[in-house]
């Protein structure tokens, strides 16, 4: 029963969120309404089932000092102190959680984010190589894209006629082959959460219940 | 030792190609930082889908609704707060009424303080009149899915607590179908995908995104075939929107050095490959 329960659950939440697309009425409406408000219920928990996992995790490291433990500690002092101002003191504008989210935790956010172009750069200049044909192309539509998508790529092409400058041939790559590219992805992508959607409702694809 | 047990000393080219990646740091944080110090002004020119977002707010009469979704963290402030800065200028100069929400959770604060600046220190609103902030819901696609019925079942009370229904403005805003305009400025998922599959497919709203530079090519698509009226990509993105609001701000400054350091991992690029065709032609010499 531990895996039938899951599968008639996952069974009628798929057909009755189907058929309440088609029959937008009594019982699939309301049917449809119970489900969506469940499922923001769960989403909600599993962001707190997050934070439990974390802290144990973490806890675990420090207790068997594992390698770079200390971080560990940081970790559940901020995640703690967070916690601790935003429900006991709130989170609006001047409270400390707000004076600690924009102070400490949105510079730190973004300059983690900001080392990627140092690694971008470093990576970029060992890595991307003309080696085949292909790569070249890649490459040619990558120096294009990322100067003519700047305005320095408009500064550096103002002498060519207007229609072969950098902007114009990034916002033409962007426009035809890029589109192009992206479309069939996307149709091939669509096809696929339609084909897995089919099997997980019917019970065909059962990996999400863990094992096979 | 004999001559050739001795071990080879690399050459130039061979020790060019493998330089060390602390000076192509030096080279990067030079590329940023000096345009920030001594700005250049390289012009910024609008492009089509920055011109046709600018166009469907400014197409919207006083008073109209604006749903504004902040799906992004802090990590990605630098391309999308500037967005959400001058998409929110133009909505109050406009005198739109905004609605904020977040299906991300660090959005919310962010949406904050973004209304804060714009909407009480730069328009001296009201909130609860001009505009609202719903704050951060859990769920995704399904939220969206649920403002299409009732906002206040996805929403029953504001970022503070407050019921919605004690707030004049969410009393004309009480599902998806009352928005004239839906903004999503998103940094992944849940995103741009689903307020197109949802709001515009579904509910038949205007819906117009800003993402990072990245992301963008993906959304091109729903852009040609009318399903975002408009995109904002990147810093790029909101320099635009800045310069067609005529409120030139941040991500106007920062193009300078993004340019500039976009022409640095261009030129870093080619350096790598002139090396790499040197080396390899050698080698080939060498048999």
């Amino acid at each position: 029963m531990r895996r039938e329960i899951p599968l008639i659950i996952t069974l009628i939440c798929g057909v009755v969120m189907m058929a309440s697309f088609f029959i937008p009425h009594w019982p699939f409406a309301e049917m449809k309404s119970f489900f969506q408000r469940s499922y923001m219920v769960i989403a909600a928990f599993a962001t707190l089932l997050g934070v439990m996992n974390l802290s144990k995790v973490h806890l675990q490291r420090i207790r068997g000092k594992t390698r770079q433990w200390g971080y560990s500690i940081v970790l559940l002092s901020a995640l703690g102190s967070m916690s601790f101002f935003g429900l006991y003191f709130g989170i609006g504008k001047g409270s400390i959680f707000d004076y600690l989210f924009n102070n400490l935790y949105i510079p730190m956010s973004a300059t983690m984010f900001s080392l990627l172009a140092f690694f971008v750069a470093s990576a970029s200049y060992r890595a991307f190589r003309a080696r085949t044909v292909d790569a070249a192309l890649l490459l040619a539509a990558g120096f294009i894209v990322m100067l003519g998508r700047v305005p320095i790529g408009a500064t550096l092409t103002s002498f060519l006629p207007e229609g072969y400058r950098l902007p114009q041939l990034a916002d033409w790559i962007m426009a035809v082959p890029n589109t192009a590219g992206q479309r069939a992805i996307m149709m091939g992508a669509a096809l696929g959460v339609v084909a897995t959607s089919l099997r997980i409702i019917l019970g065909i694809e059962r990996s999400y219940l863990g094992g096979e | 030792m004999a001559e050739n047990d001795r071990p080879v000393k690399p050459d130039l080219i061979e020790r060019l190609k493998s330089i060390d990646r602390r000076i192509i740091f030096l080279f990067i944080a030079a590329a940023v930082i000096f345009p920030l110090l001594r700005p250049i002004g390289f012009p910024v020119k609008a492009s089509p889908p920055a011109i046709a977002l600018y166009n469907a707010v400014e197409r919207l009469r006083p008073g109209s609704l604006v749903l504004m979704a902040f799906d992004y963290d802090p990590s990605t402030m630098a391309e999308l707060y500037p967005m959400s800065l001058a998409i929110l200028r133009h909505c109050f100069s406009r005198r739109l009424k905004v609605v904020a929400l977040a299906l991300w959770p660090m959005g919310a604060g962010l949406a904050r303080e973004a209304l804060h600046d714009i909407g009480v220190g730069e328009f001296g609103l009201r909130y609860g009149t001009d505009f609202v902030n719903l704050g951060f819901k859990a769920g995704g696609i399904v939220v969206i899915e649920t403002l299409g019925s009732s906002i206040a079942e996805a929403f029953p009370a504001d970022i503070d607590g407050t019921p919605v229904e004690r707030l004049s403005l969410m009393r004309r805003a009480r599902k998806l179908e009352d928005f004239d305009l839906v903004i999503d400025l998103s940094a992944g998922d849940p995103g741009i995908p689903f307020w197109v599959m949802i709001a515009q497919g579904r509910y038949g709203r205007k819906v117009g995104g800003g993402c990072t530079a990245v992301s963008a090519p993906q959304f091109y698509p729903y852009f040609q075939s009318g399903q975002l009226v408009g995109l904002l990509g990147g810093m790029k993105g909101a320099a635009e929107y800045e310069l067609l609001a005529n409120a030139k701000g941040e991500a106007t400054k920062g193009m300078d050095a993004q340019s500039v350091s976009h022409a640095a991992i261009v030129f870093f690029v080619i350096v790598g490959n002139v090396f790499y065709f040197l080396s390899r032609h050698r080698s080939k010499r060498r048999g």
